[in-house]
């Protein structure tokens, strides 16, 4: 068991609030994902969890005990920082084995001259090499093992620092931006290895990024954090289809959700589209709109911008008049008529996939079910 | 078979060829005022030393006479040749050690707290700026055998001080302690500079490791990132306590018995106190080639192990 559970963890800076009272429950065994923009306070958090930071009050537990107090090494967990933190003077193989001769050696076996000559020693130095190797083999980085952090790309630094981190089989293991550091191809494939190895392992993952893309594809479950408060926490199907706030909506989906104020797509009574009491801000995501012609739409403009990805085709659209600021983004299949830049088209929202939001960037529920009235 | 080459760009050879020797032309010119300058102030004087040294010249004679080996020959038949090199040799072994160590202390101390850390940094640089032959006056007074500060403080817990720098066992390591007091304030500040520079996350990863003890965290990170300038402090170190001059001049003129007589001391006394200038200029060579030595072995036994990032 090594589920993490935080109670109102609150978090000071001089008279900054850094964190606002975070209390979350991460299941054993779960990868959850802590998402942000930077400054949101996800990286304090890991590092409270990780026992680096002391919180002002609340509580840590992992597996089932108060953590509080407890210094980073008796927490039994690992991290993985965003600039990897190696020891630059040790060999790939000292580093990934320092962690064990840390916690198996006394502190005269490690003597630099005398620790040889200690009882004792020898025996445990095997047992080390043993499970060193072992753990560089998992990571097919066997073939470093002599060399130095700074003769290793990004990516092989990467695998040592996961190396120091796995060798001895944490309960949890805290990733800080492990990917950030890294070219965009070598952060897809780290992606998909580091997925691969929390389903091989089964232990409790925590990932800190900015980077929707990593969280949405790598968690079982995702925290949304923004200005020192959890905003929503939920899979990634649910953040992307039923977020609570605008701000979520917004920070989750590429490309990004359309965002509007209301007026915007009722610009008179008795439109189309029913609006709750006090909506705001109305908002679709690229796919639940169409284009049609200009006269029979909601929403009409001229197309600003085609991003043809292939497999989709992305339709910029400026919207004439006031309204919404940034261009509508409208997804079409690529088999759908050709579009030219410039084109008058009108959008047309699928007013069941609509989002409305309060002025508070709440989210509107659809209570009475006086949804669509068309 | 001959073919005349042609460069890269299709170029005969004899036309790049003359286009290098322009550039040499260039290079040279470029370089001609600092060259001149290192003549001039390097290595002509130190050639004009090594010729000195074969002659018996005194400085302001108009002639000489060339001798061969025998300034040499005499200076290693000297015993207080040999005593004063043992002297500087000792001089340094207390020196260095104790400024690295005690600056390196101080700087962690300093870093440790926040708080008045520029002040402290500052006190402790103060003796670096001061001038060591007026410093040297005030050291002189508080080691005076009855009226100094240091037997007087002696006295209160019982004990009984020596006269420091008037008695052969004591007066070398007191000009050492005065070295140390001196030149701690420079190690210091570059430690504190190569303490900033260890990023924060290499304490943290490992405190997540459980190197998180004292000992654990100098051994397993600061001191090896602090290696590059360990080696510059101890090198800069080594090379300053050589030249240790102005504390024996001021305090001791190298007694009580020529016990801390120094190199550069019995190279100022035999040169202008008796005028050898010759003698005087073999002692100037060896005393180069020493430390010459002494600097090659060093760099090179602290090149293999510390680690440049």
């Amino acid at each position: 068991m090594s589920d993490i559970s935080l109670k109102s963890v609150v978090k000071r800076h001089g008279d900054a609030l850094i964190l606002r009272g975070i209390s979350l429950d991460i299941r054993d065994g779960e990868f959850m994902t802590l998402l942000g923009p930077s400054g949101c306070g996800k990286s304090t958090l890991l590092r409270i969890i990780a026992g680096l930071d002391m919180q002002d009050s609340g509580e840590v537990m992992i597996a089932g005990r108060s953590v509080d107090g407890l210094r980073p090494k008796e927490r039994d967990v690992a991290m993985v920082f965003q600039s990897y933190a190696l020891y630059p003077h040790l060999s790939v193989f000292d580093n990934i084995a320092l962690p064990l001769r840390v916690r198996r050696l006394g502190g005269l076996q490690r003597m630099p001259l005398l620790g040889g000559l200690m009882p004792g020693r020898r025996a445990i130095e095997t047992a080390i090499r043993r499970e060193v190797e072992e753990t560089a083999a998992a990571l097919d980085i066997s073939h470093l093992l002599g060399r130095k952090p700074g003769q290793l790309s990004g990516g092989q630094r990467q695998r040592a620092a996961l190396g120091r981190a796995l060798v001895r089989h944490p309960a949890v293991f805290l990733m800080d931006e492990p990917l950030s550091n890294l070219d965009a191809k070598l952060r897809v494939q780290m992606r998909a290895e580091i997925s691969g190895l929390h389903r091989r392992l089964g232990s409790t993952f925590l990932f800190v990024t900015h980077d929707q893309g990593e969280a949405m594809t790598m968690s079982d479950r995702v925290a949304v954090m923004m200005g020192g408060e959890l905003i929503q926490v939920g899979t990634p199907e649910e953040l992307y289809h039923d977020p609570h706030d605008l701000r979520v909506a917004e920070f989750i989906g590429s490309p990004r959700i359309n965002v509007m104020p209301v007026e915007a797509l009722v610009p008179e009574a008795g439109n189309r589209c029913a609006v709750f009491p006090g909506a705001a801000t109305l908002a679709f995501r690229p796919e639940a709109a169409d284009l049609s012609p200009p006269a029979t739409a909601l929403l009409s403009g001229r197309i600003a911008a085609i991003e043809n990805l292939g497999s989709d085709i992305f339709i910029e659209v400026a919207v004439t008049g006031e309204g919404a600021a940034l261009p509508i983004i409208v997804r079409v299949k690529p088999s759908s008529d050709r579009f030219i830049i410039g084109d008058a088209v009108g959008i047309c929202p699928d007013p069941k996939r609509i989002i409305q939001f309060a002025a508070s960037g709440r989210r509107l529920r659809t209570q009475g079910r006086e949804h669509v009235a068309a | 078979m001959k073919h005349a080459l042609p460069s890269s760009k299709g170029e005969p050879m004899a036309l790049v060829a003359g286009r290098r020797r322009r550039e040499q032309g260039i290079a040279w010119l470029a370089m001609a005022p600092a060259v001149a300058l290192l003549i001039l102030l390097l290595f002509g004087p130190i050639l004009a030393v090594a010729v000195f040294s074969f002659t018996d010249w005194q400085i302001g004679s108009p002639s000489l006479r060339f001798l061969g080996f025998d300034n040499y020959r005499a200076l290693f038949a000297d015993a207080v040749f040999w005593k004063a090199l043992a002297n500087t040799a000792l001089y340094v072994a207390i020196v260095v050690p104790g400024t690295v160590i005690l600056g390196l202390v101080v700087a962690l101390l300093i870093e440790a707290r926040p708080a008045l850390r520029s002040f402290y940094r500052a006190a402790h640089f103060l003796p670096v700026m001061s001038t060591m032959a007026a410093m040297a006056i005030v050291w002189s007074t508080m080691l005076h055998p009855t009226i100094g500060l240091v037997n007087r403080l002696l006295a209160e817990f019982g004990v009984s001080g020596v006269n420091w720098l008037r008695d052969e066992r004591t007066v070398l390591p007191a000009l050492a302690v005065i070295g140390i007091w001196q030149s701690f304030g420079f190690a210091m500040v570059l430690f504190v500079a190569g303490l900033k520079s260890i990023p924060q996350s290499l304490y943290d990863a490992a405190a997540i490791d459980g190197a998180d003890g004292l000992l654990d965290r100098l051994r397993t990170v600061t001191m090896p990132m602090l290696g590059p300038v360990t080696m510059f402090v101890l090198i800069l170190t080594a090379k300053r306590a050589f030249e240790v001059f102005d504390t024996v001049r001021v305090l001791t003129k190298g007694g009580p018995n020529f016990a801390s007589d120094v190199l550069l001391h019995r190279l100022y006394t035999e040169s202008f106190d008796f005028l050898r200038t010759g003698y005087g200029a073999a002692l100037t060579v060896v005393y180069l080639a020493v430390v010459m030595l002494l600097t090659r072995a060093q760099a090179r036994m602290l090149d293999r192990r510390v680690h440049y990032t």
